[in-house]
């Protein structure tokens, strides 16, 4: 089976419980790191990270700037800065102008780990009520990156992942277990 | 050739077109971005370069050394000025609450806003030291690589349409009027009180290349070092250390650190979250 060095997530309303219900169907010891862009206020704490790192399956805190990319955790962007990914597999932060009206943007994260991981990548969109996410599909798909969107019908709001589809870069529409249940066929624990 | 091996070539293309193109950007115009961090100056590049048109970055590297309105606007691109009245505001009050009362005891204060963009973090602290009594004795010296965002800076003009967030985040840092004390507004311009200008120095400088500011008690430098790499990080913090006084304060960015840097040892950490550090007082 096809070896991935890391995936790639974005969701936004609705985000928060679909993050928990995927990484709870996760086996203990799912080794592929996991990087999130979940859209949030630009006043929040870093609630997130925490409330999914309680759940005691992944390591999951918010990104720093230049930190590694390590396997067995999960990285959330911080809120108000976009999250990039180096060459070198570290995380970079900025405070560019927003990209589809959000900061972090999905599509900054996915284009920038297209480049990078290639097609070692996988690109996840969750629930959420805006477009962002759709272009940096297509870039993972063009560096032979899987993508997968969440289905609209079981999706909170079904917004993002119809602009996912609505590309023709998607390669499988699927519910948030099924979703955990590829990822921990993947992943040698 | 599969398309695997395609791209691989065309990924080093793309990287040697890069190191050329910022190569050309410091020899023939000074601009060092060669200690950028690379995912964003990429992904800034080639979002101008399909902006204009272009197929690919060495034809970039063309434009911008036969036009100069090209060069202009990779500056821009690459310097990001997105900035706010009191962004943070938890980091104004707690220099209020931390710094402020330790710089009273220094008779004139030298302070340095380092990458001050267009100039909304120095009005938001020059607006705090007049409330704290201490402006008339600061000099403050206000900096950036950028000459188009210092003329706005000067200016101290920004949109009516922003005000109430920064009314909001004056209240949040502290403040202690009525933020409307400090400006007029007309039509959808907030003209900041030029009296807050008096004691500023807005003045072109290029941390990568320039050289130190000489007694300075309080170096503000906010979002600027996120775009470096840490070797270029570690050079500017060693000349922020050199520009401090001895006991002098230094503050980043929410997202910034001094503690992998070779200076990390001359500082006291004296609030962890605002990333505000003093510099150690050596015999
Ligand atoms: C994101 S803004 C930060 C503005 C403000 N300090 C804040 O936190 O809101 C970054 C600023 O750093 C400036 N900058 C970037 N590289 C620089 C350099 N080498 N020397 C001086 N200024 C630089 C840019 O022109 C830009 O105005």
């Amino acid at each position: 089976m096809k070896a991935y060095d890391a995936i790639v997530i974005g969701s936004s309303a609705g985000g928060m419980y679909a993050l928990k219900n995927l990484i709870q169907g996760l086996k203990p010891g799912f080794r592929i790191p996991l990087i999130i862009v979940q859209h949030l206020s630009p006043h929040s704490d870093n609630y997130l990270a925490h409330f999914l790192d309680q759940l005691g399956i992944l390591r999951v805190k918010e990104a720093d700037e230049r930190e590694s990319i390590k396997p067995g955790h999960a990285y959330i962007a911080p809120p108000n800065f976009h999250l990039l990914i180096e060459n070198d597999h570290t995380f970079s932060l900025t405070v560019e102008e927003k990209v589809n009206y959000a900061r972090p943007s999905i599509d900054v994260l996915f284009e920038t780990a297209a480049g990078v991981f290639r097609d070692r990548l996988i690109g996840i969109i969750l629930t959420g009520a805006n477009h962002d996410g759709a272009n940096g599909i297509k870039s993972i798909r063009s560096f032979g990156g899987f993508t997968i969107a969440q289905n609209p019908a079981t999706a909170e709001s079904d917004i993002m992942p119809k602009a996912a589809i609505a590309t023709g870069k998607i390669d499988k529409i699927w519910d948030i277990n099924e979703i955990s249940g590829f990822l921990n066929s993947l992943s040698n624990t | 050739m599969n398309t695997s091996e395609n791209q691989d070539i065309d990924d080093s293309i793309l990287q040697l077109e890069l190191e050329l193109l910022l190569e050309a950007l410091v020899r023939q115009y000074g601009y060092d971005f060669r200690n950028y961090n690379k995912a964003h100056v990429k992904r800034r590049l080639l979002y101008r370069m399909q902006q204009l048109g272009l197929k690919s970055l060495s034809e970039l590297q063309h434009h911008i050394l036969h036009q100069s309105s090209t060069l202009a606007m990779i500056l821009k691109d690459l310097s990001i000025n997105v900035t706010e009245m009191y962004r943070d505001p938890s980091f104004y009050l707690s220099l209020r609450k931390e710094v402020i009362p330790l710089l009273r005891t220094y008779p004139y204060l030298r302070i340095w806003h380092a990458g001050c963009a267009t100039g909304e973090e120095v009005y938001s602290f020059a607006i705090l030291l007049k409330e704290e009594g201490l402006y008339d004795r600061s000099q403050i010296y206000a900096t950036d690589f950028n000459t188009e965002v210092l003329d706005t800076a000067k200016k101290g003009i920004y949109p009516v349409s922003k005000i109430k967030e920064y009314t909001f985040n004056y209240q949040a840092a502290g403040g202690k009027n009525s933020f409307s004390d400090y400006y007029t507004a007309r039509y959808d311009a907030a003209r900041f009180d030029p009296e807050l200008r008096k004691n500023i120095v807005f003045a072109s400088h290029n941390l990568v290349t320039d050289s130190v500011f000489a007694e300075t008690h309080l170096i503000i430098c906010r979002n600027v070092l996120i775009y470096f790499d840490r070797s270029l990080q570690n050079k500017v913090l060693n000349l922020f250390n050199d520009s401090l006084i001895m006991g002098g304060f230094l503050g980043l960015g929410s997202k910034e650190n001094i503690m992998f840097s070779t200076v990390q040892d001359q500082f006291l950490i004296l609030n962890p979250n605002e990333k505000l550090f003093r510099k150690k007082i050596m015999k």
